[in-house]
């Protein structure tokens, strides 16, 4: 039974449209002219209880509309939400109980207090009991490592400490689903590692489902076995991050040391030359015929050493949003390049 | 109910809390509303020496008026205002999410969540401007009771307009300006609405009701009907009368803010 189910889940906005200067802003004060933005067209998946899953794409994409939308905070212009069996808009109390959202850029904690008050005010209105919320805390403090900083006033905090006491509130009331959206946006590398770690580990000690977006690679690889794609407001894939590589990036590199300077109509039989450096060519091969090339270069090209590797997956993701290329076996191709043109 | 009671306790001790990091303000806050009130009370004086009535007030009965307009200001300043300015500040910086998504009605986290100290000292003269008019004009205890009561409604319906003008800045979303409506609204409150010219008069009893916030609860104290010639109706009907209107002016805030939550779209990230 799945914890998250959309179905062809779809937003449209309507925004104003204002040319730049003096006539452009006394036109737009009388008479607004507005176009119909689709943050999000019909997207369908579902996630099982205890699934992490990355939610990439550009700035723009659609993610962030599509988390509002699954919280409640947003109604669907058209499709079906169900979150924990509930219908999200309806932000039913017992719903909300079940479910969290983190924003990166956003935070609910009062600046001029510890965050103790806060937490404190949570605790009540999650109607969680004295002992179990001091329960609770204890333990998400020892998982994030804040010892005493609830005490400071979070003006005081710095933003790796904020991030994380952010994410005990938010985790106070111990929900199920927990959306994030850029929980490590502007932290620095330890932060950032800090973070990951909690959530793994929040996942395996809860079962906990976790939806994230994230614009740092890092945060994907380390957490989601699975990632969802969205471009321009469609969905592109679903599946396995090893998945995307194989989808979009069929091929592996291979770098090969040569005894001697070869050239490079030469080594453009085996393959897509990148480049050629002295003795050291880097090319790319299909993966279905990798291991016979990988042989015949063996056999009959005077090399020294070999390596194999997978085209890094931000080079692939960047790829895919920026160009729009999509392999011959991607259902979506024409829609990807459509949605580039626009 | 009683979660409620709890949270509120939470949310006004810690808003408490935060603001008396700042204590100048506090002795500030005193001592401008001594200012102002020695002002009001000073200016009535003087009126008072060459006229024996105020819109066919005498000096105490117009002194309740008083009492109750410098007591809604302390309660507008204690946590109306204050509320309000963040309703706008939470729609535009999109942290109205965090509301949101929390399992308590949002009108009343937004209504009540802050509430500042500054406007207690105003409360307190208010009360003790109408308890020294009340001594002086010798009212009962039916009075007293009744006056509480018609304060209860003009509160109601002050919160409930109040709050709808808050509720517009989910589709206007810059709509600070709406502090200096409500405070103008109470402004018409200052005198017996019977002082202001006829149009003034309907202007504030049925544009915006600020008679009934101040006039009305001071003549029922007072036991007079100044509205009879407009509404036509008794004493006990008039009574009846603003409750209802309180009421429903509650109800409509409370649907107009769901409506307008209807149309949120959250600030993007």
């Amino acid at each position: 039974m799945p914890i998250i189910e959309a179905e062809n889940l779809t937003k449209h906005f309507r925004v104003a449209v204002k040319q730049p200067g003096v006539w452009g802003t006394l036109k737009h004060t009388f008479k607004r002219k507005h176009r119909i933005v689709e943050a999000v067209k019909a997207v369908s998946f579902t996630i099982e209880p205890g699934e992490i899953v990355g939610f990439l794409g550009p700035n723009g994409a659609g993610k962030t509309t599509t988390l509002k939308m699954l919280t409640g905070l947003i109604h669907p212009t058209g499709g079906k939400a169900t979150v924990t069996e509930h219908v999200p808009f309806r932000r039913d109390a017992a719903f909300l109980k079940r479910i969290t959202l983190v924003m990166g850029n956003k935070q609910q904690l009062l600046w001029d207090l510890p965050a103790m008050d806060a937490l404190r005010v949570n605790a009540a209105v999650y109607e969680i009991a004295d002992d179990v919320f001091k329960q609770r805390v204890d333990e998400l403090v020892e998982m994030l490592e804040l010892s005493d900083l609830l005490y400071q006033p979070v003006r005081k905090l710095s933003l790796g400490e904020r991030m994380k006491t952010e994410l005990l509130a938010a985790l106070l009331h111990q929900p199920d689903v927990l959306f994030l959206d850029e929980p490590t946006l502007g932290l620095d590398v330890n932060a950032q590692t800090a973070v990951r770690r909690f959530l793994r580990d929040y996942n395996q000690t809860h079962g906990a489902t976790i939806l994230l977006t994230s614009h740092y690679m890092a945060d994907i690889t380390a957490l989601c076995p699975r990632v969802m794609m969205i471009h321009h407001g469609e969905m592109i894939h679903d599946g396995s991050l090893t998945g995307v590589i194989e989808r979009f990036a069929p091929y592996r590199e291979l770098m090969l040391d040569l005894e001697e300077p070869t050239d490079r109509d030469v080594i453009a039989q085996y393959g897509e030359v990148v480049s050629v450096d002295q003795q050291i060519a880097k090319l790319l091969v299909q993966r279905d015929v990798l291991k016979p090339t990988v042989q015949r270069v063996m056999e009959e090209l005077p090399i020294t050493d070999l390596t194999i590797t997978d085209p890094p997956i931000e080079d692939v993701i960047a790829r895919v949003f920026s160009t729009g290329i999509v392999t011959e076996d991607s259902p979506y191709p024409e829609e990807v390049a459509a949605g580039h043109d626009r | 109910m009683i979660k409620h009671l709890r949270i509120l306790g939470l949310f006004w001790s810690t808003s408490l809390a935060a603001e008396m990091e700042y204590r100048t303000n506090l002795a500030l806050a005193i001592i401008t509303a001594l200012g102002n009130l020695v002002g009001a009370v000073f200016a009535m004086k003087l009126f008072f020496i060459h006229q024996k009535t105020l819109g066919g007030y005498s000096e105490p009965e117009a002194m309740v008026v008083l009492g109750y307009f410098v007591l809604l200001s302390g309660f507008a300043n204690t946590v109306m205002v204050q509320n309000l300015s963040r309703i706008v500040t939470h729609v535009r910086e999109g942290t109205l999410d965090f509301v949101l998504l929390k399992p308590i009605d949002s009108q009343f986290w937004l209504s009540t969540r802050n509430c500042s100290p500054w406007g207690i000292p105003n409360i307190v003269l208010g009360l003790g401007l109408i308890a020294y008019a009340g001594w002086q004009l010798k009212f009962d205890a039916i009075a007293y009771l009744t006056g509480v009561i018609a304060l209860a409604a003009g509160l109601l319906m002050l919160y409930s307009l109040w709050f709808s003008l808050g509720a517009l800045s989910i589709w206007f979303v810059k709509v600070q300006n709406i502090t200096h409506v409500l405070y103008q609204l109470l402004e018409g409150g200052r005198f017996p609405f019977t002082a202001h010219p006829t149009f003034n008069r309907f202007f504030f009893t049925f544009v915006i009701p600020a008679a009934f916030l101040t006039t009305f609860p001071a003549q029922v104290m007072i036991g007079r009907n100044d509205f009879q010639q407009y509404l036509g109706a008794s004493n006990i009907g008039l009574y009846l009368i603003v409750v209802a209107m309180a009421v429903a002016m509650f109800i409509f805030a409370r649907y107009f803010w769901r409506f307008t939550l209807r149309h949120y779209t959250s600030a993007s990230s």
